[in-house]
Order: structure tokens, then C-alpha cells, then sequence
């Protein structure tokens, strides 16, 4: 049996089922990012000596660069599947395999700051920012993960399906970019709020 | 001859690339007003304040274009404005409680130093 309204939009809602289920799931990591930022912001109006400037220890530019790597890896997404829109297989795998790498380069830089803080002894008991802020980084880099982890599939694999339905693989890079564009949305708030406040 | 769809896409792509060079503008403007201090001395309130209006424009942008919905269907709408009571409740509810009873100052504090005692093998 088939799938219903993978392609075609339902008549109740207007969309296709998959956005609707994307939105909803959105909505729900809303919500966990939002309990997470909440217990910052307690744990820093309650802290009597929380963490500023160069005493984070964090290394600013490391942060701006991996900042203008997602945003960079979201235009990426969003002209992957605008090249589908316009037909164009060619540009979208080039476009889509481009995200998945500027992915990987955020995933090696975050890595590398990692590295850095545990060779310094800066662990997640060794402060309350340390804490909340391996806890924020870690679940955002998860996220990045997983994302690159379905672009990846729609760009090798997956990618099968322009030759049979090309009007669902367009949707479902659609669906794969709107959570993509969220994670960038997060690390949006995550840079100033960790790096420089 | 180009098609109606074919015209709107690439006016679209112009739009994504406004955007995308907004967005690197906004993030250069963000780590360069960091180093200013906005407000009175003892305060970070100012500082907080100002990196939270560029990174909400900036949120907006990506939701607004790379996320569509600047045209989306009402369903959606309706989703996230449900969404963003429940997370402006989320917060709120939060800070709220922690400024309503006396004692969390004391609580949160404890907590604080019972990790530093770990850290230290106490």
C-alpha cells in the first residue's frame, strides 16, 4: 500500500503529511532546547561567580568561524533543494554534498575545542558553565549529526528516487532542510549566549 | 522559454543570497558589539540585551527564508504560535520561581559548591 499525501497536499492541513510531522517535531525540539536554555539562564543569575569573557577559555574566532560554517552549510541546504525545484540533479548533488561536509567541518572543529578544554582540565564538574555548556554543545552536536546523517543517505543512496518520483525526494530534501536550518537556528543563539556574554 | 516556476526559483535564490550575507554581516556585528560594554559598569544586562535582538533577527531571517515561512501555510502558523506560548511559559516559569522563594538563592549555591567539591576530590 502507498504512502498517502507524500506528494499531494492533504485537504485539511494544505501540506504534505512529512512537513507537518517535521513542524510538529520541530515544535517538540523547541521545547527541549527551551528547558535547556531556561536552566542557563538559572544557573547563571544564580551563580555567585559565573564565567565571563576570556575566563570561559573559549576561543572566539574558533567560534565565529564554526558560526559562518552553518550559516554557510544552510544556503548550501536551501540551494540543494531549489536546484530539484529547477530540475537541476546535478547542482543539488553537488549542492546537498556540500552541506554534509561543511557539517563535517563543524563537527572536526567543535571536536578540536573539545580536545582543548580536557586537555586543560575543563570538564563538565569543573564549573557550572562548563556544565551547561558541554550539555548545550553536546546536544546541539548530535543534531548536527543526525542531519548529516539523512543528508548524507538523500545524497548517496537515496538520491535513487529522482529517476522514479522526483516530486517526493523534493520533498523530502525539504523536510531534511528545515530541520537543518533549525540546527543552525539554535547555534544562532548558542554562539553569543556561550561565547561571548 | 522560461517557465513561471523557473522565474520565481531563481527570484527566490537572489533572496536566499540577500540573506546569507546578512546573516555573516550580523554575526561579524554580534562578536564586534561584544567587546563594547552597553549599560551601567556592574551589568551585563545591556550586553545580553543587544546580542539577543541581532541573534532574533537573524533567527528570523533563517526562519523567515531558508525555512519558508514568511509563506507557509496557516496549520503551521497555528503550530508554532502554540509552540512559543508553551516555550515563553517554559522560561518564564522558570525565572519566575527562582526570584518567588528566598531560600533557591541558597539552594542554587549549594548545589554549586557540592560540584566544585567533587571536581576537587572532597
Amino acid at each position: 500500500m502507498d504512502i498517502p499525501y507524500t506528494v499531494q497536499p492533504r485537504e485539511d492541513t494544505g501540506l504534505f503529511n512529512a512537513k507537518v510531522g517535521i513542524w510538529l517535531f520541530l515544535a517538540s525540539e523547541v521545547m527541549l532546547f527551551g528547558a535547556l536554555f531556561s536552566s542557563y539562564i538559572l544557573l547563571r543569575i544564580g551563580s555567585p561567580d559565573w564565567l565571563y569573557g576570556e575566563a570561559k577559555h573559549l576561543n572566539i574566532p574558533i567560534g565565529t568561524f564554526n558560526t559562518a560554517v552553518l550559516i554557510t552549510s544552510s544556503i548550501t541546504m536551501v540551494m540543494a533543494w531549489a536546484s530539484l525545484k529547477l530540475r537541476q540533479f546535478d547542482k543539488y548533488k553537488l549542492y546537498l554534498g556540500l552541506t554534509v561536509l561543511l557539517g563535517l567541518v563543524f563537527m572536526v572543529v567543535k571536536g578540536f575545542e573539545y580536545r582543548d578544554k580536557f586537555q586543560h582540565g575543563l570538564l563538565p564538574a569543573t564549573h557550572t558553565f562548563y556544565a551547561i555548556y558541554f550539555t548545550l554543545t553536546g546536544l546541539h552536536a548530535l543534531h548536527v549529526l543526525g542531519g548529516m546523517a539523512v543528508n548524507a543517505y538523500l545524497w548517496g543512496p537515496g538520491s535513487k528516487m529522482w529517476r522514479t518520483e522526483p516530486e517526493r525526494l523534493t520533498n523530502r530534501v525539504e523536510v531534511s532542510g528545515l530541520f537543518w536550518h533549525f540546527v543552525d537556528l539554535v547555534w544562532i543563539f548558542l554562539f553569543p549566549v556561550l561565547y561571548l556574554l | 522559454m522560461e517557465t513561471h516556476d523557473a522565474a520565481v526559483f531563481k527570484r527566490h535564490i537572489r533572496q536566499y543570497i540577500g540573506v546569507f550575507v546578512a546573516l555573516l554581516v550580523a554575526t561579524v556585528l554580534t562578536v564586534a558589539v561584544s567587546y563594547v560594554h552597553f549599560g551601567a559598569e556592574d551589568s551585563h544586562v545591556g550586553n545580553v540585551t543587544v546580542a539577543m535582538i541581532i541573534a532574533t533577527v537573524k533567527a528570523a531571517l533563517v526562519a523567515g527564508f531558508f525555512m519558508h515561512l514568511v509563506a507557509e501555510k496557516r496549520s503551521i502558523y497555528t503550530m508554532l504560535a502554540t509552540t512559543g506560548v508553551f516555550f515563553v511559559a517554559l522560561i518564564a516559569l522558570t525565572v519566575f520561581a527562582f526570584y518567588d522563594s528566598p531560600g533557591s538563592h541558597d539552594a542554587l549555591k549549594g548545589g554549586r559548591v557540592a560540584t566544585e567539591a567533587v571536581a576537587h576530590g572532597h
